[in-house]
């Protein structure tokens, strides 16, 4: 099975139901270490040494956040700027990550059609994740299409929340498996755009 | 005989109590039969060791006017005033149809009404002691039944007071003579009822006004004995009272309890007054098998026993049938009817009373204190009997219903040591709705923190007892904050040996303290020392002062902080083997450390790719 890290960064989760809802799916995955980057680094002293260390062990790495202002979090940034070192991950001999795969689990309050070239943003929530594709790609890994939960801010919506959790558990088998046909998803917007694709899996979770 | 003498009496009952108490607990039949067991074979039957000593008896009473008063202080007002449905409904309904019943069954055996209805009233009442003790033993006080049962007993305690001045009025052919026998005095009725009220009254303003003075005093003389003299002063000086004012000294004590369940020194009184409670109780226990005279039970066993049986099945119908129309389950309502349906120490009295002031006569009253001790032997027998037969079912709880009244099941935090350091962590954990119970052995600073909403309890925080008492066993977490590393040595050891699930955040005087703390086996994120927090943030801002941006100063004393933590774990054993050794690597730390701050700056020269450049 894939070994998969799952670097979280929400600075209020006790307010987020749906993150609260995702990261308990992970405890069903043994293959899966789950890291809560606010609980663990209160002060934001991040141990790079540690980080990287994981980072080594795993071979799919999630970065889970909500976006404020078309971003991450602070602390997620503040573990790329620390941990993504030249020599380690990308720069002479930095070649730590390749192979590596990345994918970006983002819980969004806003509709999908608000993140358009006509809706209020603007622009597509795939854009506002360039940043961290090309970090991805530059430290030699590949970006795999973002898993968004969308609406995620309505405590009300509780069919749509029920819908991402038995998505997002069906994609997680997925990326478990070492057998998994990565080029079948290549072209997906988002991850769970087109959960035909898993159907494969969605079995396998029934049976 | 030398039997006369007091340490010969007071060693044969302890060698009774040591020897039997923990062979029935080992067979399971619990402490109460067990104590009953030694009272019987010490007892003039058997061994002939004690005689009826009716003295003793008396005096061991008084365990449960003690075991009211701790009951009392667990039982807030608020939660008291909540019971008064089942204390006046099923209790009234329980002592009234029991009354009726044996009074009926009496009738029928052609005796005159009269004194059918003073056996009648008599063996309506049920024991205290044995259920009470029963029923805490087995952890089933919070339970429905056990709720149940205590209110049942509340009203019994009460209904005695009424039924001592009813029953000269029951003498056959009774004379004023035997009237005035019934009044303590020959004072008319509106004047005694003015001394009860004003006792009642004087209790509660005592207890609520001016107690806590008198502790307090009492408490600053930092005299461990002088503080259990008080207690006990309280405890008898409410008996003594209530006697003069014809009450019952329980209900004096119980309420004295309730009124006394919402101060500070709750929790110090109970532990004091609890090891005197246990001791008397068993006295008591023992008196009590001692006293059964089985003579006549072997000159006429068929009714004896017929009676016994008849007494323990009238009162169970009675009582099930209560539960029923009490909406309580069936388990329960079984716990109930088993628990109550004894004859109890109160008929003792009653017919002692009664035979002095020649309403009855022994010639029935002989009999029926044997029949009633008897029921009281059989008492932890039926108990056990429900436990066994209901064995999968258990009496269901209604810890949800007073839950807010409970504290030991939601306070997750104990503090102890409420001064400058235990009461800034204290304060954050309240403000963000977590509920603590704080220990605290300085009586002035209790006043103080009182005034300002806390509760605080006064207390020595390294007793087990009293740490149990304020919820150790439950709590999550306990803040060792108390000053003098002694002191918090000797707390963290005996909080680990007695409640090893309860994690300890512990004060740490000093670096060399935190060694000390480490050795006991506390964990390093688990030691906070005193001045270490607030010199790194004086060490911070110095930096600051000093031109460096605010968040490298920050970082550099999170560093700092982090490098010394480190070298502390690392270096805790040799600092008690070989002291020169440590010094000369504390040196070396040092200077890694310089090494550390000064290649975070190289680095940042050198590597112009490096995080932050």
């Amino acid at each position: 099975m894939n070994k998969i890290l799952v670097l979280f960064a929400h600075p209020a989760i006790h307010k987020s139901i749906v993150n609260r809802r995702l990261i308990r799916i992970y405890r069903e995955f043994k293959n899966i270490v789950f890291r809560d980057l606010y609980d663990i680094y209160p002060d934001f002293m991040i141990d790079v040494d540690a980080e990287q260390a994981l980072l080594l062990e795993h071979d799919i790495i999630i970065f889970q956040h909500p976006i404020y202002w078309y971003s991450c979090p602070p602390i997620l940034k503040q573990w790329m700027d620390l941990v993504l070192k030249s020599g380690f991950a990308y720069g002479d001999s930095g070649e730590a990550l390749a192979g590596k795969r990345l994918l970006s689990t983002i819980s969004t309050g806003k509709d999908d059609t608000d993140y358009a070239t006509d809706g209020v943003h603007n622009h597509r929530l795939r854009h506002f994740l360039l940043p961290f594709q090309q970090t991805a790609v530059f430290c030699g890994m590949s970006y795999l299409p973002p898993f968004v939960a969308f609406s995620s801010g309505s405590r009300f919506d509780q069919i749509r929340l029920g819908e991402h959790l038995h998505q997002y558990r069906i994609i997680l088998t997925a990326l478990s498996d070492r057998q998994f046909d990565w080029a079948s998803i290549s072209s997906l917007d988002y991850m769970n755009s087109d959960m035909q694709l898993f159907n494969f899996y969605q079995q396998s979770i029934h049976a | 005989m030398h039997s006369d003498s007091l340490l010969f009496q007071a060693f044969i009952y302890l060698v009774a109590a040591v020897v039997s108490v923990p062979i029935a607990k080992r067979a399971g039949l619990g402490s109460v039969l067990g104590y009953l067991m030694a009272g019987v074979i010490i007892g003039p039957f058997i061994l002939g060791l004690v005689g009826h000593e009716e003295g003793v008896m008396h005096f061991a009473e008084f365990g449960v006017v003690m075991m009211l008063f701790l009951i009392g202080l667990e039982l807030k007002p608020a939660l008291l005033w909540r019971m008064r449905g089942p204390i006046l409904g099923l209790g009234g309904l329980q002592v009234l149809l029991t009354t009726l019943l044996i009074t009926l069954i009496g009738l029928l055996f052609d005796l005159v009404w009269q004194n059918a209805l003073v056996i009648g009233m008599t063996l309506a009442l049920s024991s205290t002691a044995i259920v009470l003790q029963t029923l805490n033993e087995k952890g089933w006080m919070k339970t429905g039944a056990g709720e149940s049962c205590f209110s049942v007993l509340l009203f019994q305690d009460i209904a005695v007071i009424p039924m001592l001045a009813v029953l000269p009025l029951l003498a056959v052919g009774f004379t004023a003579e035997t009237i005035s026998a019934g009044q303590n005095t020959n004072q008319p009725g509106w004047l005694n009822t003015l001394k009860v009220v004003a006792a009642v009254a004087g209790i509660i303003f005592v207890g609520r006004y001016v107690i806590r003075h008198i502790f307090r005093i009492v408490a600053d003389t930092k005299l461990r004995e002088i503080f259990t003299a008080t207690a006990l002063l309280l405890v008898i000086g409410i008996a003594v009272l209530m006697e003069a004012v014809g009450l019952s000294p329980a209900l004096g004590t119980f309420l004295a309890g309730v009124v006394l369940a919402d101060s500070e020194y709750r929790h110090e009184l109970e532990s004091n007054i609890e090891p005197f409670k246990g001791l008397l109780l068993g006295l008591f226990f023992i008196s009590v098998g001692a006293s059964i005279d089985f003579n006549i039970l072997f000159a006429s066993p068929i009714m004896i026993l017929g009676l016994v049986i008849g007494l323990i099945a009238v009162k169970f119908v009675v009582l099930f049938v209560l539960s029923k129309f009490f909406k309580m389950s069936f388990n329960s309502g079984m716990l109930f009817a088993f628990a109550l349906a004894q004859g109890g120490e109160f008929a003792f009295v009653l017919f002692s009373f009664a035979t002095q002031n020649h309403i009855i006569s022994t010639r029935l009253t002989n009999p029926l204190i044997v029949v009633v001790a008897l029921t009281m032997l059989i008492t932890p027998l039926l108990i056990i009997f429900y436990e066994r037969f209901f064995e999968s079912h258990k009496p269901d709880n209604v810890q949800a219903e007073y839950d807010d009244d409970i504290e030991q099941a939601d306070n997750p935090v104990l503090i102890a040591g409420y001064g400058r350091f235990g009461q800034i962590a204290g304060r954050l954990l309240a403000s963000n709705g977590f509920k603590t119970t704080i220990l605290d052995n300085n009586a002035s600073h209790i006043e103080v923190l009182r005034g300002f909403g806390n509760k605080v309890y006064y207390g020595d925080a390294s007793r087990v007892d009293l740490l149990e008492l304020a919820g150790a066993k439950s709590a999550k977490l306990m803040i060792i904050a108390i000053e003098g590393r002694e002191k918090i040595n000797e707390l963290v050891d005996i909080a680990k040996k007695n409640f090893p699930n309860l994690r300890l955040l512990v004060r740490a005087e000093n670096r060399s303290h935190a060694f000390e703390l480490l050795k006991l086996g506390v964990s390093k994120e688990d030691i906070y020392r005193v001045t270490f927090g607030s010199s790194l943030e004086l060490g911070r801002d110095a930096l600051r002062h000093l031109g460096f941006n605010g968040y490298r100063a920050q970082r550099a004393a999170l560093m700092f902080k982090k490098h010394d933590e480190e070298v502390i774990t690392d270096l805790y054993e040799q600092y008690f083997q070989d002291y020169k050794g440590f010094q000369s690597k504390v040196i070396t730390r040092e200077q890694e450390l310089n090494e550390l701050f000064a290649s975070d700056l190289k680095d940042a020269e050198e590597h112009p790719d490096e995080a932050w450049e």
